[in-house]
Protein backbone atom coordinates (compact mmCIF):
# COMPACT_ATOMS: atom_id res chain seq x y z
CA UNK A 1 0.00 0.00 0.00
CA UNK A 2 2.81 2.54 0.77
CA UNK A 3 4.70 1.27 -1.80
CA UNK A 4 2.12 2.02 -4.25
CA UNK A 5 1.69 5.24 -2.81
CA UNK A 6 4.99 6.22 -3.13
CA UNK A 7 5.06 5.43 -6.69
CA UNK A 8 2.45 7.57 -7.55
CA UNK A 9 2.71 10.97 -8.87
CA UNK A 10 1.02 14.51 -7.47
CA UNK A 11 -1.43 14.55 -10.22
CA UNK A 12 -2.12 10.96 -9.18
CA UNK A 13 -2.85 11.48 -6.32
CA UNK A 14 -4.41 14.70 -6.76
CA UNK A 15 -7.17 12.56 -8.86
CA UNK A 16 -6.91 10.23 -6.11
CA UNK A 17 -8.19 12.60 -3.68
CA UNK A 18 -10.55 13.88 -5.86
CA UNK A 19 -12.43 10.75 -6.33
CA UNK A 20 -12.48 10.09 -2.81
CA UNK A 21 -14.24 13.00 -1.87
CA UNK A 22 -16.47 12.61 -5.22
CA UNK A 23 -17.17 9.17 -4.06
CA UNK A 24 -17.63 10.16 -0.53
CA UNK A 25 -20.54 12.89 -1.40
CA UNK A 26 -22.10 10.17 -3.81
CA UNK A 27 -22.59 8.32 -0.71
CA UNK A 28 -24.28 10.58 1.63
CA UNK A 29 -26.53 11.71 -1.86
CA UNK A 30 -27.72 8.15 -2.22
CA UNK A 31 -28.36 8.52 1.44
CA UNK A 32 -30.02 11.18 1.51
CA UNK A 33 -32.65 9.58 -1.78
CA UNK A 34 -33.07 6.55 0.46
CA UNK A 35 -34.29 8.76 3.56
CA UNK A 36 -36.24 10.87 1.29
CA UNK A 37 -38.35 7.82 -0.20
CA UNK A 38 -38.52 6.12 3.23
CA UNK A 39 -40.11 9.78 4.56
CA UNK A 40 -42.16 10.85 2.05
CA UNK A 41 -44.13 7.68 2.42
CA UNK A 42 -44.38 8.19 6.14
CA UNK A 43 -45.29 12.45 6.02
CA UNK A 44 -46.49 12.94 2.84
CA UNK A 45 -50.55 12.90 2.32
CA UNK A 46 -52.03 14.36 -0.56
CA UNK A 47 -49.16 17.05 -2.29
CA UNK A 48 -50.55 20.83 -1.82
CA UNK A 49 -49.46 23.69 -2.45
CA UNK A 50 -47.00 24.01 0.23
CA UNK A 51 -45.35 21.50 2.98
CA UNK A 52 -46.82 22.66 6.00
CA UNK A 53 -44.84 22.62 9.04
CA UNK A 54 -46.62 19.68 10.29
CA UNK A 55 -45.74 18.10 7.64
CA UNK A 56 -41.81 19.86 7.88
CA UNK A 57 -41.84 18.90 10.95
CA UNK A 58 -42.58 15.01 10.74
CA UNK A 59 -40.09 14.69 7.33
CA UNK A 60 -37.07 15.86 9.83
CA UNK A 61 -37.92 13.81 13.01
CA UNK A 62 -38.50 10.88 10.02
CA UNK A 63 -34.77 10.90 9.52
CA UNK A 64 -33.38 11.78 12.90
CA UNK A 65 -35.49 8.69 14.39
CA UNK A 66 -34.35 6.58 11.15
CA UNK A 67 -30.91 7.08 11.82
CA UNK A 68 -31.32 6.64 15.65
CA UNK A 69 -33.23 3.45 14.87
CA UNK A 70 -30.30 1.88 12.82
CA UNK A 71 -27.79 2.69 15.20
CA UNK A 72 -29.86 1.05 17.93
CA UNK A 73 -30.29 -1.73 16.19
CA UNK A 74 -26.95 -2.11 15.45
CA UNK A 75 -25.87 -2.15 18.65
CA UNK A 76 -28.40 -4.46 19.87
CA UNK A 77 -27.82 -6.56 16.79
CA UNK A 78 -24.06 -7.01 17.83
CA UNK A 79 -25.11 -7.14 21.55
CA UNK A 80 -26.76 -10.41 20.67
CA UNK A 81 -24.05 -11.60 18.69
CA UNK A 82 -21.90 -11.55 21.48
CA UNK A 83 -24.11 -13.31 23.57
CA UNK A 84 -25.32 -16.07 21.46
CA UNK A 85 -22.30 -17.63 20.09
CA UNK A 86 -18.58 -17.97 20.41
CA UNK B 1 -6.97 22.23 -0.42
CA UNK B 2 -9.33 23.90 -2.29
CA UNK B 3 -7.16 27.00 -3.05
CA UNK B 4 -4.98 24.69 -5.43
CA UNK B 5 -5.99 24.76 -9.15
CA UNK B 6 -5.65 20.95 -10.27
CA UNK B 7 -3.44 19.94 -12.57
CA UNK B 8 -3.50 20.08 -16.11
CA UNK B 9 -4.13 16.96 -16.88
CA UNK B 10 -6.77 16.60 -14.33
CA UNK B 11 -8.73 19.31 -15.15
CA UNK B 12 -10.98 16.93 -18.08
CA UNK B 13 -11.06 13.91 -16.20
CA UNK B 14 -12.40 15.76 -13.10
CA UNK B 15 -15.36 17.73 -15.24
CA UNK B 16 -15.97 14.66 -16.49
CA UNK B 17 -16.43 12.43 -13.81
CA UNK B 18 -18.58 15.77 -12.00
CA UNK B 19 -20.61 16.10 -14.87
CA UNK B 20 -21.58 12.09 -15.19
CA UNK B 21 -21.89 11.83 -11.23
CA UNK B 22 -24.87 15.04 -11.71
CA UNK B 23 -26.74 13.68 -14.27
CA UNK B 24 -26.89 10.03 -11.79
CA UNK B 25 -28.08 12.24 -9.44
CA UNK B 26 -30.74 13.93 -12.11
CA UNK B 27 -31.90 10.64 -13.30
CA UNK B 28 -32.28 9.09 -10.13
CA UNK B 29 -33.94 12.20 -9.14
CA UNK B 30 -36.51 11.92 -12.40
CA UNK B 31 -37.27 8.20 -11.75
CA UNK B 32 -37.80 7.81 -7.93
CA UNK B 33 -40.27 11.35 -8.48
CA UNK B 34 -41.73 9.74 -10.98
CA UNK B 35 -42.46 6.37 -8.86
CA UNK B 36 -43.40 8.88 -6.05
CA UNK B 37 -45.94 10.83 -7.71
CA UNK B 38 -47.90 8.28 -10.06
CA UNK B 39 -48.66 6.33 -6.97
CA UNK B 40 -49.99 9.59 -4.99
CA UNK B 41 -51.28 11.05 -8.06
CA UNK B 42 -53.14 8.55 -10.59
CA UNK B 43 -55.56 6.28 -8.51
CA UNK B 44 -57.29 4.90 -11.55
CA UNK B 45 -55.28 4.99 -14.98
CA UNK B 46 -57.63 7.10 -17.83
CA UNK B 47 -57.74 7.56 -21.30
CA UNK B 48 -55.67 10.42 -20.38
CA UNK B 49 -54.01 12.21 -17.97
CA UNK B 50 -56.93 14.77 -17.15
CA UNK B 51 -56.03 17.81 -15.57
CA UNK B 52 -56.41 17.43 -12.20
CA UNK B 53 -53.55 14.48 -12.50
CA UNK B 54 -51.50 16.88 -14.10
CA UNK B 55 -51.89 19.63 -11.87
CA UNK B 56 -51.66 16.86 -8.46
CA UNK B 57 -48.52 15.56 -10.62
CA UNK B 58 -46.93 19.15 -11.00
CA UNK B 59 -47.71 20.19 -7.28
CA UNK B 60 -46.03 16.84 -6.17
CA UNK B 61 -43.00 17.19 -7.96
CA UNK B 62 -42.66 20.69 -6.24
CA UNK B 63 -43.29 18.78 -2.86
CA UNK B 64 -40.67 15.94 -3.91
CA UNK B 65 -38.12 18.53 -4.36
CA UNK B 66 -38.84 20.39 -1.03
CA UNK B 67 -38.75 17.00 0.76
CA UNK B 68 -35.48 16.54 -0.67
CA UNK B 69 -33.92 19.79 0.28
CA UNK B 70 -35.27 19.16 3.84
CA UNK B 71 -34.31 15.70 4.31
CA UNK B 72 -30.44 17.02 2.36
CA UNK B 73 -30.66 19.30 5.35
CA UNK B 74 -31.50 17.51 8.51
CA UNK B 75 -29.19 15.26 7.57
CA UNK B 76 -26.66 17.31 6.97
CA UNK B 77 -27.07 18.78 10.48
CA UNK B 78 -26.89 15.63 11.96
CA UNK B 79 -23.63 14.49 10.20
CA UNK B 80 -21.95 17.42 11.34
CA UNK B 81 -23.70 17.14 14.89
CA UNK B 82 -22.28 13.20 14.89
CA UNK B 83 -19.11 14.39 13.93
CA UNK B 84 -18.47 17.14 16.46
CA UNK B 85 -19.94 14.57 19.44
CA UNK B 86 -17.45 11.82 18.10
CA UNK B 87 -14.41 14.40 18.31
CA UNK B 88 -15.72 15.73 21.85
CA UNK B 89 -15.76 12.06 23.18
CA UNK B 90 -12.82 11.28 21.61
CA UNK B 91 -11.15 14.46 22.96
CA UNK B 92 -12.80 13.34 27.05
Amino acid sequence: MSDFETDLTSSDKELQEFLMMEKQKAQVNAQIHEFNEICWEKCIGKPSAKLDSATETCLSNCVDRFIDTSLLITQRFAQILQKHDM
Amino acid sequence: MAATAPAAENVEVMSQVKQQIALANAQEMLSKMTEKCFKKCIHKPGKTLDASEQRCISQCMDRFMDSWNLVSRTYGNRLQRDHYKGAADMAD
